[in-house]
């Protein structure tokens, strides 16, 4: 999306958010008429959500240990200690829960996407698909996309958990808040509200990430060389529409 | 379709001298022809690869496409088969030209057509067998027992049977590009485009191609379009020849002429001369 190619920035922009707006159409008229193999989104699902979980257990584990750590000191030191819960609850689930996993998922997920399809494309097994008139999209992109969009928030729950109990745990050992200090905190702090909104970031990401990785994957020239490099333009463009949709939701959402 | 089907600049399309020739309109045809290529140009960026072909495949006869290493043999195949759309010309497959046609339409094209690609193209997550019965489960209403007897009889009668479990990787070259092969020809298409189907086969797995070419030739009557560099191979099974060279159609006609053509190109393709026309 960044790398110069000769035509001018504003042109290849527009050609490429086209290019993601014709892909999501394309997959849309598949799926509004239920013309796509549960059984396909749910090996998709498998692989590309569930054998993520233990990334995402580790990264947003840190993430709560690490907020409640830096919260706790200061906390203590000016005698609110009851705002320990409740601030690790509040980044987490508005903001760093839905985007940290958007993120690591673009790195595993997205990547794993745009390289098997990349080689796909290499080895002529997407004009394979054309070639007996069957739809790409139909076959490859929409069970992707739809594992992806269902399946980012259900991660990201699993990362708001971990990472609140994970606070939790690191306020214990610091200074042993009780836990009903902490969770009074956490429920004075979010409501149900929050939780749901950003998990309708998270589906958004899921939607990003699934699309990017499946457009690049699609746009692979060359051989070996042509496949990483669209997985890693895949994994960067994600990763920068994350941060700018993030942005751009909590803005409309959390105004 | 999404895949944009080639990165066409349409603003460098063709010199001013061609673009009368591009533009001109297509003329249907005779029945007895079952692809007409007219006047097709197609260019990947602002390299030309083909420019001005033309060719014609008779009904129920295999024309054999010869031509250097890049010279745009697969293109032509994917012209056909409308994966790529020319900038120019136009392209008649059973008397309608595809040139232009949604891809919706597309599709009901090539439902009848079979494609062996020149890389096998398997499926690389199916078995052989599943990627034989593909074709069958997506366009035909056949019932899960005809199929799994069509695609035993075709992975038998190319020698497949015994790896009909395998996937993809546990398969030598030259077996899965028979079972490409098998998987192009199942649906028992009117038109098959097979991309060098011999290339990288052990002479006995050549001569077992070739008679399977005849094979369908005679049974199926279908009209086959094949790339083929070998020249044995091509007199085997040609009933006519195209030579393709700087992205034109320089010569074509019945296979027995072919041998006698006083053109020097086609004389230094067919010797294997280095000496000659043609630029090294
Ligand atoms: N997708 C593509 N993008 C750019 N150039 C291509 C592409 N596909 C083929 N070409 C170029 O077009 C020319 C013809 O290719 P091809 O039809 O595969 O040749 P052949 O089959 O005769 O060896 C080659 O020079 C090749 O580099
Ligand atoms: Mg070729």
């Amino acid at each position: 999306m960044i790398a110069a190619r000769g035509r001018p920035f504003p042109l290849r922009f527009f050609e490429y958010a086209g290019g993601l707006v014709e892909l999501l159409e394309d997959s849309l008229r598949y799926i509004l008429t239920l013309r796509f193999r549960p059984s396909q989104v749910l090996s998709q699902a498998y692989f590309l959500i569930v054998q993520s979980l233990p990334i995402i257990v580790l990264t947003s584990g840190f993430t709560g240990l690490v907020i409640s750590l830096e919260t706790v000191a200061q906390a203590v030191a000016y005698g609110f200690s009851n705002l320990i819960g409740g601030s690790v609850a509040y980044g987490t689930v508005r903001e760093l829960g839905p985007m940290l996993t958007a993120i690591v998922f673009a790195g595993r997920a997205g990547a794993a996407i745009t390289a098997q399809l990349g080689s796909m494309v290499v080895t002529e097994q997407i004009e394979a698909y054309q070639s007996m008139g069957s739809s790409p999209t139909k076959v490859l992109v929409v069970p992707r996309l739809l594992a992806c969009v269902i399946g980012l928030p259900m991660l990201t729950i699993f990362a708001d958990i971990i990472a609140v109990y994970g606070g939790y745990y690191m306020a214990w050992l610091q200074v042993h808040l009780s836990s009903h200090a902490y969770w009074n905190s956490v429920q004075n702090f979010i409501g149900f509200d929050d939780f749901a909104k950003g998990l309708f970031k998270a589906a958004v990401f899921g939607l990003i990430v699934a699309l990017v990785a499946c457009y690049e994957g699609f746009r692979t020239q060359g051989g070996a060389e042509g496949v990483g490099r669209v997985t890693t333009q895949a994994v960067v463009t994600s990763i920068i529409l994350i941060f700018a949709f993030n942005f751009a939701l909590s803005f409309v959402l959390f105004r | 379709m999404v895949l944009r089907s080639d990165d066409v600049d349409t603003s460098v399309m063709v010199s001013s001298a061609d673009r009368e020739t591009a533009a001109a309109p297509g003329i249907p045809p005779p029945e007895d022809v079952a692809m007409s290529m007219q006047h097709a140009y197609l260019l990947y960026g602002k390299k030309t690869v083909l420019s001005d072909c033309s060719l014609d495949c008779k009904r129920g006869e295999v024309t054999c496409v010869i031509g250097l290493s890049g010279a745009g043999k697969s293109t032509i195949l994917r012209l056909i088969n409308g994966l790529r759309r020319p900038q120019g010309g136009h392209i008649y497959v059973n008397g309608s030209d595809i040139v232009g046609l949604p891809e919706r339409d597309l599709i009901e094209v090539r439902k009848k057509m079979g494609f062996a690609f020149q890389g096998a193209a398997l499926f690389d997550s199916l078995t052989v067998t599943e990627n034989v019965s593909y074709p069958l489960y997506e366009h035909t209403k056949l019932s899960p027992d005809e199929i799994e007897k069509r695609v035993d009889d075709t992975l038998e009668s190319l020698g497949l049977s015994d790896v009909a479990d395998r996937l993809p990787a546990e398969l030598s070259g030259g077996m899965q590009k028979r079972v490409g092969f098998a998987r192009a020809i199942v649906n028992e298409p009117e038109i098959i485009l097979f991309d060098e189907p011999t290339t990288g086969l052990d002479p006995i797995m050549t001569n077992v191609i070739t008679d399977t070419i005849r094979t369908i030739q005679s049974k199926l009557h279908a009209t086959s379009v094949v790339v083929m560099h070998d020249m044995p191979s091509v007199y085997a099974i040609a009933d006519n020849i195209a030579m393709l060279f700087e992205g034109t159609i320089i010569a074509s006609g019945p296979a027995k002429d072919f041998r006698r053509s006083q053109n020097p190109i086609i004389q230094q393709f067919l010797q294997g001369s280095e000496v000659g026309p043609i630029p090294l």
